[in-house]
């Protein structure tokens, strides 16, 4: 593993070693770029599908079915083959003008200078608290990224019978972990009358025994050290309690672009993603961005696809 | 009064309780909060030997837990009162130790600010009320130079009172390191051990605690929220009522940190000092606190209304918090009373204090009123010798102005991201002479979780590291494989 302090002529960063970090890694190498260095924060590169226990992944870029976890094995493996560095534990702390980034490592922290920098930071699901929603503040709320890390990471689990909220596709893939887990959810509930994706969730709630209630929303999250109960509203104005030991968030997916924020350079404050042009570029032409940073929330293999061509742009520049 | 009714459980005194003792000290002080911190380190340093009775499993469990961090002037406390003496002198100590023990001090000065002509008619008297109160530099500002000071404010704002010496801190590391200093003195600190009775023979008193008995010549009652209960309990009276009083507070992400460099103070009314928008100590900017009555001592629920109305008003103030998400919310309740002021009351014949009803001035106030309890047991005829030379804990930097630790090599690994947590600052926290007790007092040693992210990227690991550390722990047990 390299450390980042000491990596000189570097061509290109790459923040974050998801999906759209490494596939571009991959292609600048392939574009004969010589030195290409990908951070990550993590102690393992991956990204995302590394908690994600479960299929489809890879289906187009390995022409198999794989779990999220073989996938980010998968993808480590290419880019390790194709002559990309790594660096991990490396958390880039400040996005400065002209490509200098900032960076804490457990060795001490300092500046790394590269042509070019890659932004691929991903996303995160928006939390309890930024929901707004009412109740105590106990054991048992997460969100799908936060259960997905410590059932399929850590072999442990947040609650036994919790309430799920939200119906995106992520909410599909909780249920998959909770049915993993031995995790059984009360319900599923979504506050509009249709569920964000129809299919697959109408046949999932049915097939894993879950109610689905539409047009229902938490009203208080209610309990002393742990989750106890939930009281929800329905459409019609009644208002009941639903006895469960957490409280699952899911989706409402936003860009993880807090360096974007902090830095010089532009923010699309509609998207929260860095501003860009066509070819992925940011305010400053020493910046491009790629993957769910740019478009919360989409699937590994769009990120993937999407990062081999910002790498395309980024390569002809050179 | 059912003293029993907002309890976590009804206090069976005698088949709950421990009898056997447990410790014997000079003083023993009931309530790990600011307060009991302080004291307990006041009389620590003052030659003391101290046991401080916590029911909860760590410190900072009730009112303390939830507070604006600011460190007030006393500017607009009442004139000639114990609060404001306590707040003078608790600024004063403050000020003068917090380096020793590495504890942040953002000076960020206050704008009384008015939106309106009728607060702005109030002006004379806030000034008034400041110059009584000793505080000289209060200045008033005019719209262009309120603008000047802080131009991310709304443009309807007419005018301010400047108080250049408010300033925001650690409310948390500060009581922490109050207490550490005491035990790490010879003090001693129990956990789990909610007070149910006790007896005083005339020399001393013998305190029933859940955990087992407690002996101590003298007792400070420092229990906040279940003050009036405790004194019910031991005394079989309660000189005043606590009516609890919570405050809501919105928490705006980091990347609002540079929109706003002073507190912004609301014109008081009657009731409460009124909604604040101020920066925090960690570079967020927070609004709150609401005022809103209850029943319950420990329900610190948030309401999703009153998030919004929150939400609203901070925008109204500094519009360009619009474009800025929330990264937590949270209530703190306050041991308001029937009255405004401290509760001090005193029983010499039982060598007995009670300080109650302490509320949103209690993190200046506690290191003044520490003062003020020794004063009263010297009355009481106790005599000690003072430390001469104490041990001061220098306590890790949780402050976005400051170093943190990861700026120091050999971190191990980052566990919380957001708010750069680092796996040995964890380590430390659960370690040392007041470890954390459970996962709340975890994150207000460390930050982990607090930040933007909630907890969606270290969860895992914190639960991991933590496991079997807590009664109340992260994860309940094990995946299925």
């Amino acid at each position: 593993m390299n450390n980042p302090l000491n990596y000189d002529r570097c061509d290109v960063a790459i923040i974050g070693a998801g999906p759209a970090g490494l596939s571009a890694a991959i292609t600048l190498k392939k574009k004969g770029i010589a030195r290409v260095l990908v951070l990550d924060r993590e102690s393992d590169a991956g990204g995302v599908p590394r908690h994600c226990g479960h299929p489809p992944f890879g289906i187009i870029e390995y022409s198999r079915v794989m779990t999220g976890l073989d996938y980010a094995k998968r993808l480590v493996s290419t880019a390790k083959s194709a002559g990309v560095d790594m660096a991990l534990k490396a958390s880039v702390t400040q996005l400065g003008p002209g490509g200098v980034l900032t960076i804490a490592t457990p060795e001490g922290t300092g500046t790394l200078k590269a042509k070019q920098v890659l932004l691929a930071t991903g996303v995160r699901e928006t939390p309890r608290s930024a929901r707004l929603v009412s109740g105590g503040r106990m054991l048992g709320i997460s969100t799908t990224g936060a259960l997905q890390s410590m059932v399929y990471l850590k072999g442990l689990v947040p609650f036994r019978k919790p309430l799920v909220v939200g119906t995106e596709i992520v909410s599909f893939s909780a249920l998959l972990t909770c049915k993993k887990a031995g995790i059984k959810p009360v319900a599923m509930i979504e506050e509009n009358a249709r569920p964000t994706i129809a299919w697959p969730l109408y046949h999932a709630t049915r097939f894993f025994g879950v109610p689905l209630l539409l047009n229902t929303r938490i009203t208080q999250i209610i309990g002393k050290d742990r989750v106890e109960m939930v009281q929800v509203l329905d459409g019609r104005g009644n208002s009941r309690e639903i006895p469960c030991d957490g409280v699952l968030f899911t989706g409402q997916f936003t860009p993880e672009s807090t360096l974007v924020r902090m830095s010089h350079l532009d923010l699309d404050h509609d998207t929260g993603s860095p501003s860009i042009d066509r070819f992925g570029r940011c305010s400053d032409p020493a910046y491009f961005a790629a993957g769910n940073l740019l478009c919360p929330v989409n699937i590994a293999l769009n990120c993937w696809r999407q990062g081999r061509r910002t790498a395309q742009w980024m390569a002809q520049e050179k | 009064m059912d003293i029993t009714d907002h309890m976590d459980s009804a206090p069976n005194t005698d088949k709950m309780s421990g009898h056997s003792l447990i410790a014997t000290a000079d003083i023993a002080i009931i309530g790990g909060g600011v307060v009991g911190c302080a004291v307990a380190r006041r009389m620590t340093l003052e030659g003391a030997r101290i046991v401080l009775i916590e029911k909860a499993t760590d410190i900072l469990d009730g009112a303390s837990k939830g507070n604006s961090a600011i460190l007030h002037t006393g500017f607009d406390a009442p004139v000639g009162s114990l609060e404001q003496k306590c707040v003078s002198q608790g600024y004063a100590e403050y000020l003068d130790i917090h380096k020793k023990f590495n504890l942040p001090v953002l000076k960020t000065g206050a704008l009384v600010a008015a939106w309106s002509e009728q607060e702005e008619d109030k002006f004379e008297d806030i000034l008034k009320k400041g110059r009584d109160n000793g505080i000289q530099n209060l200045r008033l500002l005019s719209k262009t130079e309120v603008l000047n000071l802080e131009p991310n404010l709304a443009n309807h704002v007419r005018s301010a009172i400047f108080v250049p010496g408010e300033y925001v801190i650690d409310p948390w590391s500060s009581p922490l390191a109050y207490l550490k200093q005491a035990i790490e003195n010879g003090g001693q600190a129990i956990f789990n051990a909610e007070v149910t009775g006790g007896e005083f023979d005339g020399k001393k008193w013998l305190l029933n605690t859940r955990k087992g008995q407690v002996s101590a010549r003298y007792v400070v009652n420092c229990a906040g929220l279940y003050g009036d209960i405790v004194d019910q309990r031991v005394l079989g009276r309660a000189e005043f009522t606590i009516k609890p009083r919570k405050g809501q507070f919105v928490v705006f992400d980091k990347t609002a940190g540079k929109l706003l460099g002073a507190v912004i103070l609301p014109v008081p009314t009657e009731r409460t000092k009124g909604i604040v928008l101020f920066p925090t100590i960690f570079g967020n900017i927070m609004v709150g606190p609401t005022a809103e009555e209850q029943e319950s001592r420990n329900n610190a629920s948030v309401d999703k209304e009153i998030l919004i109305s929150l939400t609203e008003q901070a925008i109204q103030k500094i519009p360009a918090l619009a474009k800025i998400s929330v990264t937590a919310t949270y209530a703190g309740i306050r041991p308001a009373t029937e009255e405004k002021q401290y509760r001090i009351i005193q029983d010499s014949h039982q060598n007995w204090i009670t300080l109650g009803g302490i509320r949103s001035t209690g993190l200046t106030g506690a290191l003044g009123l520490a003062r003020h309890a020794h004063h009263l047991l010297i009355e009481q005829g106790v005599q000690f010798d003072a430390m001469e030379k104490p041990i001061i804990p220098f306590m890790p930097n949780l402050a976005e102005h400051l170093p943190r630790d990861y700026h120091t090599p050999g971190y191990g690994e980052m566990v919380c991201h957001c708010e750069m947590v680092t796996q040995r600052e964890i380590h430390a926290a659960m370690a040392g002479s007041v470890p954390a007790g459970n996962l709340g007092g975890l994150k207000r040693r460390t930050r982990a979780t607090m930040g933007r992210c909630q907890g969606f990227y270290c969860t895992a690991r914190l639960a991991e590291l933590t496991q079997g550390k807590f009664i109340n722990s992260l994860d309940m047990g094990k995946a299925d494989e």
